[in-house]
């Protein structure tokens, strides 16, 4: 028996493992911080950036279907931290899961084994709140992150639907506000935590996104918060895009949960914006 | 404006697509209006949601002609609040799947900042890029 | 059957039903008893300021039949009271047996002066005020009530429980003095000029024998918990219909003064959300709970008589209308009040700037709508009362899959139980307005009469 209590496999996702580095290597410091093995799934591929909501589309599962199938393969279930993977991955887990039919037009279909079911696909929030518990999180805090006024934004996809998703009741969420107790800081509930940040207008229609991430920073702003906390590479980048014009004094700033967690754990080289410095402010 | 419904439209072929495609009994909806009421995007679209779904119940076919299911950002804040449970996102995409395979379908690529293409997260690009253009 | 007792009739729950049935039976000139378990009687009823469509003052068209039933020959009315158990007799009749809550008041002693429930130093959060005012520990729930003899509040009463602390040794038994340690408060028992106050009172249980049951246990509001996206139970100015009533009573906490519960101002934009967890099998109740289309109407209205420059805006999926004057009352709402109707399930409510924001829609006009509002009224879904269930249990009655009480026959004797002898009134068989609680009441107290009319005639037969 080793030292790691808890293994999962671990689907960093492309952006993650491109442009979102950051969120990456944050993640997977304070999850070994936490003797949690995060092991990266050999042979994943893209889970396709979005879950396909058209029937008769078994083509479309192949791309998720094939990691799931890499991840039974393991052993293991699979841990995400991208909020889109997490929604691509559960959903698509749950369809072939309740039906069949199309599962097995799909494992007719791919080389790499067959898909069955058995690998449960997870958050690292919902491992933190449920498989170590926020006692846990709590005992690892070293720089607490006190007087940190930081907005939990959940964003759409972490959580809806929720009973497919199985996470936090959307309108009520606090996976998110209970992680920030538990790192000592103070949790700014607001408005628009769970609403849209524009996702991909960002490619077909940039205004109408600009005005929804604005909207997002403008309630979290009006709420009192000092920084924005999120669990999505797509919502950071879009709530960072529509503060652009903005003088950089007055930008609130946008963090992953997992920066916020190693700021706390005193990992200060993954801690991004969350600085322990601002908590003193 | 006038429409003759007549139960060819009604029970017709594209209304069987739509419900086909999305695998949503249409009828469920009442148009109680929530779902434009919360949509995000709204201030965006030529038709409300509840619309979309209207016309489609209603077997209208110039309901492929609005904006609205380009301009849906699949937020699914309208399913997670309908009180009847219908599944709207997954009729804004059959839409969007007919309109696909009755015009010619387009790739966004072309048409995106390049500067754009090159910083977004590719999920955004990847995700855009799958529900194609009207 | 010779049993005299077959011919008396329980009736549990005092609202207008229970009452009206009561009244009907009692005033033929058999025996009643009635449980209710509030201290009081008159259920709801007795917290609206107006009803529809007559706009009557509710406490002037009810308080004569309280009174009546207070005073009574015919009726034994046991409140703050439960039904405990019921047990069929081979005669036919049932033996019930009655539950009464410890009050701490002697009720033979006490005379409704009042006088402790004024200088009780001590106030909480009233279930009759609904989150918008306050009661004492010891209370009566109106200044009407019928009984006015008030129970005190064990949980939240200083004496009560500093004596328990004391009794289970959570507190010390002597004082500094080396005394032994008194209790805190206790004002009411030293200000009562008849010495009613009983400590040691207890729950006390007594037995009834009844020859017919009439079940009128009422409703309940969807606690507004229910309803996060609306800030229900979170947003202070966001409150239910039974709580807006209370705002416009004038016995209210407020004298009938409109103001928002936060902060007291007189509120100029009020927004009346319909269907707020009614018609909504996803996440609330499958059914339309009737009523509130109209009351909706009547608040409004009532809202623009006390507050003519202000503005009401209702959200409505269908207005339902279907009653005696009913569409006519709505019509008046919109056409000479200035109610704006707007056709949309509203998505969602929060608060901004210490004023709240209503993300709703007008289908009718194509248009997403956001409204500023500085109150927001919700229509919960009308749903039974939590107990309804296990009493109905007790005498054998079925509910439905939303608790409701299950008639004999649905559709040709609603007021008719699958069960010899009880009969079912008013908003416990499902959501109904006043007239048609009254018409169901007096249906089943007729069906009682002719029970009991059988009996006598029958023994008089057996006699002669």
């Amino acid at each position: 028996m080793t030292s790691t209590e808890r293994v999962y496999g671990y689907f960093p996702g492309c952006t993650l493992a491109t442009t979102a580095v950051d969120y990456d290597a944050s993640g997977r410091a304070v999850a070994a911080a936490l003797d949690l093995e995060l092991r990266e799934v050999p042979d994943w591929n893209c889970c396709g950036a979005s879950f396909p909501l058209s029937a008769e589309n078994v083509m479309n599962f192949i791309a998720p279907a094939r990691t799931l199938i890499a991840a039974q393969r393991e052993g293991q279930d699979l841990a995400t931290l991208c909020a889109v993977c997490f929604h691509v991955l559960k959903r698509s887990d749950s369809y072939l899961r309740t039906h069949p039919e199309a599962a097995d037009r799909l494992n007719a279909f791919v080389t790499e084994g067959d898909y069955d079911g058995r690998v449960k696909v997870r958050h690292l929030l919902g491992i933190l709140r449920d498989d170590l518990g926020w006692e846990v999180v709590r005992r690892h805090v070293a720089a607490p992150l006190q007087g940190l006024r930081a907005a939990p934004y959940y964003g759409c996809l972490l959580l809806r639907p929720e009973a497919e998703m199985e996470l936090d009741n959307p309108e009520a969420p606090k996976v998110l506000h209970n992680l920030l107790l538990a790192l000592g800081a103070e949790p700014v509930g607001f408005a628009r935590q769970a609403e849209c940040c524009g996702s991909t207008l960002l490619v077909s229609a940039p205004e109408a996104n600009q005005r929804l991430s604005t909207a997002v920073i403008e309630s979290a702003r009006s709420a009192g918060a000092m920084i924005v906390v999120t669990a999505c590479p797509l919502c950071k980048f879009n709530l960072d895009r529509a503060q652009e014009g903005l003088p950089a004094a007055e930008r609130l700033l946008v963090a992953y949960f997992t920066q916020a967690m190693a700021a706390a754990f005193g990992l200060a080289e993954h801690a991004g914006p969350v600085c322990p410095l601002q908590a003193a402010a | 404006m006038r429409v003759t419904l007549d139960p060819e439209a009604l029970h017709g072929p594209f209304v069987r697509e739509i419900e086909a495609i999305s695998e949503q009994n249409l009828l469920k909806c009442n148009q109680c209006g929530r779902c434009s009421a919360g949509c995000p995007v709204v201030e965006e679209m030529d038709l409300l949601p509840n619309q979309i779904i209207r016309l489609a119940q209603l077997g209208l076919e110039t309901v492929i002609d609005s904006q609205t299911p380009w301009m849906c950002a699949s937020c699914l804040m309208c399913q997670s609040r309908c009180p009847k449970g219908v599944d709207l996102p997954r009729v804004m995409e059959a839409v969007r799947q007919i309109a696909l395979r009755r015009g010619d379908s387009r790739v966004l690529a072309g048409r995106v900042d390049g500067s754009l293409l090159a910083s977004a997260p590719q999920m955004a690009v990847i995700g855009a890029l799958r529900r194609g253009e009207r | 059957m010779t049993n005299p007792s077959c011919t008396t009739a329980l009736v549990v729950g005092a609202g207008i039903g229970g009452i009206t049935a009561a009244l009907d039976i009692a005033n033929s000139g058999f025996q009643v008893v009635m449980v209710e378990r509030e201290p009081s009687i008159g259920g709801h009823m007795a917290q609206l300021s107006e009803t529809f469509p007559t706009l009557d003052c509710s406490q002037c068209i009810m308080t004569p039949r309280t009174v009546e039933v207070g005073h009574h020959e015919n009726i034994r009315l046991h409140t703050y009271s439960e039904i405990e158990s019921v047990r069929r007799e081979p005669s036919g009749s049932y033996r019930v047996r009655i539950r009464r809550r410890a009050a701490y008041v002697d009720w033979e002693k006490c005379t409704g002066c009042g006088v402790c429930q004024e200088k009780c130093p001590f106030k909480v959060e009233s279930a009759f005020e609904r989150g918008i005012g306050q009661r004492k520990v010891i209370y009566t729930l109106s200044p009407q009530a019928v009984p006015n003899k008030p129970v005190i509040d064990a949980e939240h009463c200083r004496y009560l429980q500093s004596k328990q602390d004391i009794e289970a040794g959570r507190a010390p038994a002597v004082d500094k003095q080396g005394n032994p340690a008194t209790p805190k408060c206790g004002a009411c028992a030293k200000l009562c000029p008849t010495g009613a106050i009983e400590w040691e009172q207890q729950d006390s249980v007594l037995e009834e024998e009844v020859g017919a049951i009439v079940m009128a246990t009422g409703y309940d509001m969807l606690p507004m918990e229910r309803l996060p996206e609306y800030g229900g139970g979170e947003l202070r100015d966001v409150v239910d219909g039974l709580a807006f009533e209370r705002l416009l009573a004038a016995s209210g906490p407020t004298a009938g003064k409109v103001v928002r519960p936060s902060d007291g101002e007189v509120p100029k934009q009020v927004v009346f959300v319909q269907c707020s967890g009614s018609r909504d099998p996803e996440r609330g109740v499958p059914y339309c709970s009737k009523i509130c289309c109209l009351y909706v109407a009547k608040q409004a209205m009532l809202y623009k008589h006390r507050v003519p420059d202000g503005q009401a805006y209702v959200f409505y999926i269908d207005v339902r209308a279907g009653g005696k004057g009913y569409e006519e009352f709505v019509t008046r709402a919109q056409e000479e009040h200035g109610v704006v109707y707007l056709r949309g399930k509203v998505s969602k409510i929060f608060a901004q700037d210490g004023r709240l924001i209503v993300k709703g829609a007008d289908t009718l006009s194509h248009r997403a709508v956001e409204i500023s509002a500085d109150l927001v009224v919700l229509a919960t879904a009308i749903v039974p009362r939590a107990t309804t269930p296990a009493v109905a249990g007790l005498l054998g009655v079925p509910v439905d899959e939303n608790g409701f009480l299950v008639s004999g026959d649905e559709e040709m004797a609603p007021v008719d139980s699958c069960v010899e002898g009880v009969f079912l009134a008013g908003a416990a068989l499902g959501p109904k307005d006043i007239p048609e609680t009254v018409a169901q009441a007096s249906g089943a107290a007729a069906k009682v009469l002719s029970l009991f009319q059988q009996r006598v005639a029958a023994a008089a037969t057996v006699t002669a």
